[in-house]
């Protein structure tokens, strides 16, 4: 029988914490420039807009995650494109996050008083010129905080990826224990691990909060 | 096809008569609530008119309508002969730029300096390039006594200041007509005369001026034109010595006295 150190087991579970980065990368970024849109979309005011927005939203608040990587995975395979965990896991989590990013947003955006659309306005400002110069910058300050605090939660919710067969921090932990028989070191392990990932972005979420609201005086 | 005498009267009437303003027929509702029951009005180049009334007659809701601010239901409403179009964006930013609006609550953008909240509109709309814009709103500035905060941030400044930098900021797009609504209830007691000294200037260089008021003495000073509005209608209107001296309705006389407790 093979001895694992904790070494052994520490290096392969810092391997797989790759895979978790990467994945909340994706899911940040594509679910910021999705969420993005949807805002614009909504503030539009277009004809239908906030009636899709807001069940777009609604669909994925009010599902599990869990659900909503499975059908991702087995729904995209039902269209005939051939699917890997990668994609399925980077899609369900990029719409995932989009959702709730656009409602986060589209309250920080509701903060800014209408005077300042109304001030805009009659400068004969255009609807893109408000947003990017007069709301976005505003609704930005206020954003910061519920959105880093967002996506801690994202990074956790990385983890049930491993359902889907994507081998990330958790679905390594799950396998090392399969092959050493430690189940309480290596989950020891990966939870230290997610948390020094997570605790990093929560400090940062403080300091920028700090230094926001500093400015503001 | 116009025939040649048609086109001489238009231009004789264009010349001597066309209103800055002209409002026909205007009518707006918030779903069954009709807040102006149609309003005729024709506002000429250069006139003050003063907006007076109790709270809850339109007064302001018609000022907001003027650039497109309410959308109304009925009538019609031109601006240096171009008609008011909702839908039409570019109809309105065209519109926007002959009418200059200041509020109540000054709403300058806070996280601007004082020069760029004056600078942004004419160099996004008006695409003036960042030295004219400079020049212009220091120039602006200086106008409303303000020459040494180019750079301040608005929050640094009390109501008073903000609300004459709002002014220089409406100035800045060179409007034809400006809109005041109630501009100077939000401020202390003791600033509003340094506000309503700069809109007096403007009233005496010839600017066309609308402005909802409380401040009787100033509307009687200043404007050529009083409009008491009541229940959403134009309910008197004439020049200031007239109405404040000598009201003709009931309603009016009420509203007046009650300025006196």
């Amino acid at each position: 029988m093979v001895d694992f150190t904790l070494w052994d087991i520490f290096r392969n579970l810092l391997l797989a914490a790759r895979w978790t980065v990467g994945l909340s990368l994706i899911a940040f970024i594509g679910g910021g420039i999705v969420g993005l849109l949807l805002l614009v979309l909504r503030l539009s005011k277009a004809p239908g807009s906030n009636l899709f927005v807001g069940g777009y939203v609604q669909l994925f608040q009010g599902t599990p995650l869990l659900m909503q990587l499975f059908l991702a995975y087995f729904g995209i395979a039902l269209f005939g494109i051939k699917t890997s965990a990668w994609v399925a896991a980077s899609f369900a989590l990029t719409l995932y996050t989009s959702a709730f990013l656009t409602e986060i947003w589209r309250g920080c955006v509701a903060a800014i008083p209408k005077g300042q659309w109304e001030a805009s306005q009659s400068l004969a400002m255009s609807f893109r010129e408000q947003l990017q110069y007069i709301v976005l910058p505003q609704a930005l300050k206020i954003a910061i905080p519920p959105t880093v605090g967002f996506l801690v939660q994202v990074v956790k919710g990385t983890a049930l990826a491993s359902v889907i067969g994507f081998i990330e921090l958790t679905k390594a932990g799950t396998m090392i224990t399969n092959a050493t028989f430690q189940p309480f070191i290596v989950y020891s392990c990966v939870a230290l691990l997610y948390f020094s990932l997570c605790f990093p972005i929560s400090l940062y979420a403080k300091t920028l909060e700090r230094k926001i609201n500093a400015n503001r005086r | 096809m116009q025939t040649a005498a048609e086109k001489q009267m238009l231009d004789t009437s264009a010349v001597s008569i066309r209103p800055i303003v002209e409002i026909t027929a205007l009518r707006k509702s918030y779903g069954t609530n009709e807040v102006l029951k149609g309003i005729d009005l024709q506002v000429a180049q250069g006139e003050v008119i003063a907006i007076i009334g109790k709270s809850g007659s339109g007064k302001s809701t018609l000022l907001r309508c003027i650039n497109g601010l309410e959308v109304f239901q009925k009538g019609t409403l031109t601006v240096d002969g171009k008609p008011l179009l909702h839908d039409n964006a570019q109809a309105m930013r065209e519109l926007r730029q002959r009418v200059g609006m200041i509020f109540q609550s000054f709403n300058l953008f806070p996280h601007l300096t004082v020069g760029k909240n004056i600078m942004l509109a004419p160099s996004l709309v008006k695409k003036t390039d960042g030295a004219a814009a400079t020049t212009q709103a220091r120039k602006l500035l200086d106008r409303v006594g303000l020459a040494e905060k180019f750079d301040a941030m608005p929050d640094q400044l009390s109501g008073g200041q903000q609300q004459r930098v709002a002014i220089a900021r409406a100035l800045a797009m060179e409007p034809a007509v400006l809109l005041c609504d109630e501009i100077t209830s939000a401020l202390d007691p003791e600033l509003v005369g340094e506000v309503l000294r700069v809109v007096e200037s403007l009233a005496t260089e010839g600017m066309t001026l609308l402005m909802v008021t409380h401040e009787m003495s100033f509307a009687r000073k200043v404007s050529d034109r009083v409009i008491f509005m009541h229940q959403g209608r134009v309910h008197e209107m004439g020049p200031p010595a007239e109405v404040f001296g000598n009201p003709q309705t009931p309603e009016l006389k009420q509203f007046l006295s009650s300025l006196h407790d």
